[in-house]
């Protein structure tokens, strides 16, 4: 076979994926900055199109795709591998940067919505979290995971202090220390599987792993080292001020995708990696930190006087839903698949609305100045559309129809009421509950008549409409059907069987 | 008598990192941290692990040593910042804990250690490579090497956006804010070339015998800051398009390797036959420069103002 159709090929593509993406950094370090942001921009697009090509030929052949490095099989080389929930994954993220690239564009004589520092800096990170964010979700490798968290944290960590504020500086540091202490505990559970069975592939640690206790120990650290950087209750304090305090387009993506790949991580070691008895004796942990983190946060959410804080508590709060996925989904019952698939589109909505809700969050402060609840009465007027957005995520978030949060927490509760888990289906409608209120408490304010005639300054009516496509994506996601996905199942359980370099 | 050794360097390698916990001045504890750093890699070497030994010990030691100098001395640890007593025992059991459960579960580990380290040597002679561990790093897993030095570039990138807008394309601020002494002009005339020359000496010799990028790229770079620090050679200003390029052209020469793979091999990343050792060698010059000047610059700090 030629190289160029080798190129073009569903298992290039792959490798494609990753790689795509850091093209945009020499062109940002060379060539002046207008002209690099627009090829960014192309290079965002692109790496979409990358995306789709993958999930349309995950769909089509019924079948993962795979790659090896330099031709060489694992255990010896590294395996890249994309089933349906991987490919889910990738195209959910491409979509959701593109936007938040458009978003960022500098409009000419206005402020950039990336931060005031280092112009090149926000869209070189931008790229670099994007490459790793798609090698999280193609990595078969534990070592290589291992390298793609790297280049998430280095890349994602100085997006919170891209305007150089001190208290921006503090939580960027603090997000450095969580995420570092991560990296760290992951890389001792993997030096551990590897000292037990002498490969770092999942496919092969799965085949042989029982739950010994060096096993469940290395489980454990990585497990521990993914809820830090995940933010999961008690280990969220660090997310607050660095989701809150970032310029908005790197909020949004930081509680839109970056904080999706340790979650992705943990769903492939405990639904992969580990024997299915230990996942099963494991994941109501898992959902209990789940629940105290909808409930907690979402208490906390609604005492907070600012709004991009609110939508930031809200994040950590969101991410427990994802944790109750997990006792439902380990369970071998036909409404695993069903929870499963919930879990993905709670995952895939959220990503979307609350992208949606900080793009709106930070046009709203744009426009008055400031972002204090308190200070919001009558903003609807001034910026209808971003108020649109902000309550059409916010109505996702709730879990009301249509949303896709409708359809997801429905999913979630059906598997919970028949797999008799009735604490997680009180918790998940507590949690909708909560969410009401916090979201409710903004637009209605918004939506009043103002005291005094509000003075603000004009925004950039396309970044309003950004952030409104992406709200009416997750809007989107309500019309999915109320089944279990066949499409995220495609190449489960994973193997490597047929595959050749 | 080598059982002993072991031990002496165990408990001083303890020594050290309690030196590095207990507080106190931030200058000391540096120091110590470094000397852990050197006692690290002797026991590395010990343990016949002499690649991972050179890198114990010019980055995490050397290379990290300076950056955390640097910080001790910008902004010196007074009573209000030091953390309390509770804080240190919480920190104390965590690591108690996680020290104990590893210490069972390693005693625990099979014997001998399941190992892929038979089959790398089985695979090498397709390399041309005599250095197992260059092997892995270039061949069968050259993916993560690749990512590692995106890692490094990200990580300059991440230390430069912590400066303003107008200093985008400015220097960093000296590293030796008073004016050089005799004794350190000496030392560096001295010192820097054969310094450089050992670096050199690593990174080639690493194809075939312990050394390699990596520690070749930080030896070259502790001597281009030793250079700087004796006045031999200016702070450079972050926005010439010759250094730019010297950041890149590690990271993105290897990628475009590996692009090429596709074509003249038929996949990502591997070496057209006949020339492996030849293009890996290439490959290998591009990594230490990139690495020797992202170094530097990651110990030089964002840009300051100054215009070189």
């Amino acid at each position: 076979m030629s190289g160029a159709v080798l190129f073009a090929s569903a298992d290039a593509l792959l490798v494609v994926a990753v790689i795509l993406p850091l093209f945009a950094v020499p062109v940002l370090f060379l060539a002046p900055s207008r002209i690099a942001e627009r090829a960014t921009v192309v290079v965002l697009g692109l790496s979409l199109l990358v995306a789709l090509a993958i999930a349309g030929g995950v769909g089509r052949s019924g079948a993962a795709a795979a790659s090896f490095i330099g031709g060489w099989r694992p255990p010896l080389g590294v395996g890249l591998r994309a089933d349906g929930f991987s490919a889910f994954m990738l195209v959910m993220t491409a979509a959701v940067l593109l936007a938040t690239g458009l978003f960022a564009m500098t409009t000419p004589g206005r402020s950039r919505a990336g931060g005031e520092r280092m112009p090149p800096a926000f869209w070189m990170l931008l790229a670099s979290v994007f490459s790793a964010l798609n090698l999280v979700f193609l990595a078969e490798d534990l070592f290589t995971l291992y390298v793609a968290l790297e280049l998430l944290t280095f890349a994602a960590v100085p997006l919170v202090c891209l305007e150089g504020k001190l208290a921006q500086v503090e939580a960027a540091l603090r997000y450095l220390l969580f995420a570092l202490f991560g990296s760290l505990l992951y890389l001792l559970g993997v030096v551990v599987i590897y000292g037990l069975y002498g490969t770092l592939d999942i496919i092969l640690v799965a085949r042989e792993a029982t739950a010994s206790p060096g096993f469940v120990l290395a489980l454990a650290l990585m497990t521990a080292g993914m809820m830090a950087k995940a933010a999961l209750f008690p280990l969220h304090l660090w997310l607050p001020p660095a989701h809150s305090g970032a310029p908005p387009a790197a909020s949004a993506l930081l509680s839109a995708v970056v904080i999706k790949a340790p979650i992705f991580l943990l769903v492939r070691f405990w639904l992969d990696l580990a024997p299915s008895t230990l996942a099963v004796a494991v994941a109501p942990m898992l959902a209990g930190l789940g629940a105290a983190a909808i409930v907690v946060c979402s208490l906390v959410a609604l005492a907070q006087p600012r709004l991009k804080l609110l939508i930031a508590y809200s994040t950590a709060a969101q991410i427990g839903y994802l944790f109750l996925m997990f006792p439902l989904a380990a369970a071998s019952s036909p409404w695993s698949a069903l929870a499963w698939t919930g879990g993905a589109l709670h995952l895939a909505s959220h990503a979307f609305s609350k992208a949606a809700m900080f793009m709106a969050a930070g046009l709203i402060a744009e426009a008055l100045g400031h972002d204090r609840i308190a200070g919001l009465s009558g903003v609807g007027r001034v910026v209808p559309v971003s108020l649109f957005a902000f309550g059409l995520g916010g109505l996702s978030l709730m879990g009301l129809p249509p949303a896709g949060g409708f359809v997801a927490k429905v999913m979630l509760l059906s598997a919970a009421v028949h797999l008799g888990a009735w604490w997680i289906a009180a918790v998940i409608l507590l949690g909708g509950l909560l969410a009401g209120g916090y979201v409710l408490k903004v637009v209605v304010l918004a939506l009043q008549r103002p005291a005094e005639p509000l003075v603000a300054q004009p925004v950039a009516h396309w970044r309003e409409w950004v952030a409104l496509a992406l709200a009416l994506v997750a809007v989107g996601f309500g019309f999915v059907p109320l089944e279990p996905s066949h499409f995220l199942f495609i190449g489960r359980p994973a193997s490597w069987a047929g595959m050749v370099p | 008598m080598s059982l002993l050794l072991d031990a002496i360097l165990a408990l001083l390698v303890l020594a050290a990192a309690v030196r590095v916990a207990a507080g106190g001045d931030g200058f000391a504890r540096v120091v110590a941290f470094m000397g852990v750093g050197l006692l690290l890699g002797l026991i590395w070497v010990r343990l016949a692990a002499v690649d991972v030994a050179l890198t114990e010990v010019a980055v995490g030691s050397g290379i990290t040593g300076l950056v955390l100098l640097q910080a001790a001395a910008d902004a010196p640890l007074t009573r209000e910042r030091e953390v309390g007593l509770l804080y240190h025992l919480c920190a104390g059991m965590v690591g108690l804990v996680v020290f104990a459960a590893l210490a069972v579960v390693v005693l625990l580990l099979p014997d001998p250690a399941p190992s892929l380290a038979p089959d790398v040597v089985r695979a090498l002679p397709a390399t041309d490579l005599g250095n197992p561990v260059t092997g892995v790093l270039l061949v069968f897993r050259a993916l993560d090497t690749l990512l590692e030095t995106m890692v490094l570039l990200v990580a300059l990138i991440g230390v430069w956006s912590l400066s303003p807008d107008r200093h985008w394309r400015r220097a960093p601020a000296p590293l030796w804010p008073a004016p050089p002494s005799g004794a350190l002009d000496f030392l560096a005339r001295v010192l820097v070339p054969i310094g450089a020359l050992v670096g050199i000496y690593m990174f080639w010799a690493g194809a075939d015998v312990p050394g390699g990028a990596f520690q070749g790229g930080a030896v070259l770079a502790a001597m281009a800051l030793m250079a700087m620090m004796a006045g031999l050679s200016p702070v450079p200003a972050i926005g010439g398009a010759g250094l730019r390029l010297a950041v890149l052209a590690g990271p993105f020469a290897f990628l475009g390797v590996g692009i090429a793979g596709w074509f003249l091999a038929g996949a990502f990343l591997d070496y057209p036959e006949g020339f492996e050792k030849t293009v890996i060698i290439a490959v290998e010059v591009a990594i230490t420069v990139s690495i020797a000047v992202t170094l530097a610059l990651l110990v030089l700090g964002p840009p300051m103002g100054r215009k070189a």
